[in-house]
């Protein structure tokens, strides 16, 4: 019996992590595993913080991960990374997009954007920084940053063989299918 | 067909597939997309209620003309819903009918964490609890038919985990249902001497789902290592599935009220010590004990919160899982806000600077308004009870001559839903409150549906269309005024003269919601407004006045002292442009 993997994605509303997490419950489903995604809906337009957690394996029970549970964690946002390290296994890995989204309280100057964050995550747990971002923009749209970090998690957790054409026709429109295609790849190629 | 659904996509699916007819709601996180999912299907015919007691009174008409019906809702919509449901329980159903509550255990959206489960004991009604999305799918057929069967509506209690964590489900078809011909019968009429009658055969009926829920398959003992035996319903279930594997034995309960007593006993004797796993109260654990079964429950598992694998683990076992250590003060907090070209920033900008003024609002995105820097909500409570309770303020403020003044503050589908008759005791009653409408044109927090103000459907169709001003003015009120929010300078008038005028006053603004499709009616009203605002440096002081409306695109940069714009985010609703002392935000050249 294969092992439960447990996976987090987090990142600031709008950024596209539901549709990455898609895209990812998707292919998995398609390759046979028992798949039970979790995410809370509610505020997350509003720019508050977002997480999405996919669990997989042959049979999966609890929908959440818990604290110190996760295999890897995929964090679309340098701070929200940090936010997010308890739910990560010591033994797991980071991903963490070079991207800084203010809030509420950084705008209004009430509190500082922290310094060298991805730093402080590299302290606490081994990561993998990518400027999702540029990598997304070299290949046409900044948009597909969200397919980018998808495809450094495909590699880190060994999930290349799965069929990812396959999963992106059925969660991307037609128009942005190669775009895609070529954004997963890239994602793959930065963590290689 | 396997598919990956939320448990609410299930639940409509479900419905599709058990044949229903009709179908209602009043959109709540986490229940919004039950009926939402339900709308695609056209074989059923679904609509949006203005309230759930409404929802719930047009599918108990639904079900008495012989069709499959329901009504879904979030947990303190039950309470909306309550009166209708306990005098259902009575009369029965003719075709089956099934309440959807979703409650939200941790209060991630919400004002309370009721536990609704007790809504089930206090009605006398049967109640399933799914722990996952295929469950949530096949329990709503076996509701339909235990609901015909005993003559009873069912409540299908769910929680946010299972309204939105998404599992596989294996689809099936729809299996149509014949109407049941209408007849006239006693029981549609419970006066008092038929209800005497009507309560004798609840009571008959409780004995009879005992009888079925102790033999049901929806409640199974799955026995492994047997010194640890676990109760549990829901999602708890998958928490203490998920900690113990096969190291504990399992009673699994899918139908829970009522409880499956002798079922319970059974599996006590057969394990060394028996725990009761559930989420919020102890519904069970009370029951199982006063059964005489000894077991172990909140002593262990919280009575606060949504419950986790983790809480479960460390509550039986004492265990905690090796974890990597944070400190929070690193990081900035991030909290949510009203979006850059939210037309209630305006108004609420305004009304913050008025001194005197006791803010009384609502359910809805204007719950945000209560954060920094516009830090102007004092008080909420529950739906449509912004209006009410400022009017029972108002009145006792000017009793003691403290010379405050309360301002009640709602949405459109807030005021379609209960604060009309709120607004009518501040009439009928004469109060000197100061109504606000912020009517944006949707139902905005829960992910726009539209409303009876709308002028469409659920399905997107053109519908009647309300309004609110007609309403205000039909109710009786003297003094009302429309205003557009996003002009300071009307809001400020408005507020002035709201404060100044005698007996009930009601302000409405009206400006669609910065996120919302707009309609060809809205287009024709409002304009194509969008653009981009741009600060001039040259003219900027840093003085930060602009920062102060809270605007999510507007940023200062502490190096510079300068304010800029994200053109990502600004629409170019101008207010910060109008408090600009400076003059130096304008619109961005083409």
């Amino acid at each position: 019996m294969s092992e439960v993997k447990n996976i987090l994605l987090c990142g600031v509303g709008g950024q596209g992590t539901i549709l990455a997490s898609k895209i990812l419950s998707y292919a998995l489903v398609e390759a046979g595993y028992d798949v039970k995604m979790s995410e809370i809906h509610g505020m997350s337009q509003r720019g508050g913080s977002v997480t999405t957690q996919v669990r997989y394996g042959d049979k999966v029970y609890s929908p959440i991960i818990g604290q110190g549970s996760a295999d890897i964690l995929v964090s679309f946002e340098a701070m929200e990374a940090y936010r997010y390290l308890e739910t990560l296994n010591p033994k797991g890995f980071v991903v963490v997009n070079d991207f800084h989204m203010d809030t509420a309280t950084t705008l209004s100057g009430s509190e500082d954007y922290p310094e060298n964050i991805i730093d402080k995550v590299k302290e606490k747990a081994t990561t993998k920084v990518l400027d999702a971002a540029k990598i997304a923009s070299d290949l046409g749209n900044s948009k597909a940053m969200n397919v980018v970090l998808l495809g450094a998690l495909v590699k880190l957790m060994n999930l290349e063989s799965l069929d990812w054409d396959g999963a992106l026709a059925a969660c991307v429109k037609p128009a942005f299918l190669e775009l895609n295609k070529k954004a997963l790849a890239a994602g793959m190629e930065a963590v290689a | 067909m396997k598919q990956l659904m939320t448990g609410d996509e299930a639940i409509a699916r479900g419905a599709w597939e058990a044949g229903v007819q009709f179908a209602s709601a009043y959109p709540g996180t986490p229940s919004t997309e039950i009926l939402e999912n339900i709308s695609k299907y056209d074989e059923v015919f679904s609509e949006w209620a203005p309230n759930e007691k409404v929802a719930l009174e047009a599918a108990i008409g639904a079900s008495f003309a012989g069709g499959r019906s329901m009504a879904a809702m979030k947990h303190v919509g039950l309470n909306v819903a309550a009166d209708p449901l306990f005098t259902l329980s009575y009369v029965g159903v003719t075709g089956g009918l099934m309440v959807v509550s979703a409650d939200d255990p941790g209060l991630h959206s919400s004002q309370d964490e009721q536990d609704n489960r007790y809504y089930a004991k206090a009605a006398k009604i049967p109640m399933l609890e799914p722990s996952d999305s295929q469950e949530c799918k096949d329990f709503v057929k076996v509701a339909f038919e235990i609901s015909e069967k005993y003559d009873a509506p069912v409540l299908m209690r769910m929680t946010t985990r299972v309204c939105h964590s998404k599992s596989i489900v294996e689809l099936g078809d729809r299996k149509e249902v014949p109407f049941i011909p209408y007849e006239k019968k006693v029981k549609y009429d419970p006066i008092p001497a038929v209800s005497r009658i009507l309560h004798k055969h609840v009571e008959e009926r409780m004995v009879e789902l005992e009888k079925f829920s102790n033999e049901t398959d929806l409640n199974y003992a799955e026995y492994h290592d047997k010194k640890i035996g676990i109760v549990s319903a829901g999602v708890a279930y998958q928490y203490a599935r998920e900690v113990f594997g096969e190291n504990a034995s399992y009673l699994k309960l899918g139908f829970t009220h009522p409880l499956p007593m002798e079922k319970i006993r059974a599996f006590a004797n057969e394990v060394e010590t028996l725990y009761v796993v559930e989420e919020l109260d102890p519904f069970m654990e009370e029951q199982i004990k006063a059964a005489g079964i000894d077991c172990v429950g909140k002593d262990k598992i919280p009575l606060l919160y949504e419950l986790n694998p983790d809480i479960v683990r460390k509550g039986l076992l004492n265990e905690e899982s090796e974890t990597i250590e944070i400190n929070p003060a690193e990081i900035a907090k991030r909290p949510p806000t009203m979006c850059a070209g939210c037309p209630h920033r305006g108004f609420f900008y305004q009304l913050s600077k008025e001194k005197r003024a006791v803010v009384v609002s609502d359910i809805g995105c204007y719950a945000l308004s209560g954060m920094e820097p516009l830090n102007c909500k004092d008080i909420a409570i529950c739906m449509g009870g912004g209006f009410s309770v400022a009017h029972g303020a108002q009145l006792m403020f000017d009793k003691a001559e403290t010379g405050k003044k309360c301002f009640g503050v709602m949405g459109d589908s807030t005021f379609f839903h209960s604060g009309m008759t709120s607004l009518l005791d501040a009439i009928y009653n004469n109060s000197n409150v100061v109504l606000t409408v912020l009517d944006n044109r949707i139902t905005g927090m829960t992910g726009h549906q539209e409303n009876p103000g709308t002028g469409y459907n659920i399905k997107g169709e053109p519908a009647n269309a309300t309004s609110v001003e007609e309403v205000v003015k039909a109710l009786g009120c003297k003094n009302v005024k429309v205003i557009n929010p996003l002009k300071l300078d009307e809001v400020k008038e408005a507020i002035k003269w709201g404060i100044e005028v005698e007996g009930p006053a009601v302000i409405i603004t009206r400006w669609p919601c910065v996120l919302k499709r707009l309609s060809a009616e809205d287009k024709e009203e409002f304009g194509n407004y969008k653009a981009t605002n741009v600060v001039d440096h040259d003219k900027c002081i840093g003085c930060k006045m602009c920062i102060k409306t809270g605007c999510p695109a507007l940023g200062y940069d502490k190096a510079t002292k300068k304010v800029s714009i994200n053109k990502a985010q600004c629409v170019a609703c101008d207010v910060c442009a109008q408090v600009c002392p400076k003059k130096a935000i304008g619109r961005e050249e083409k």
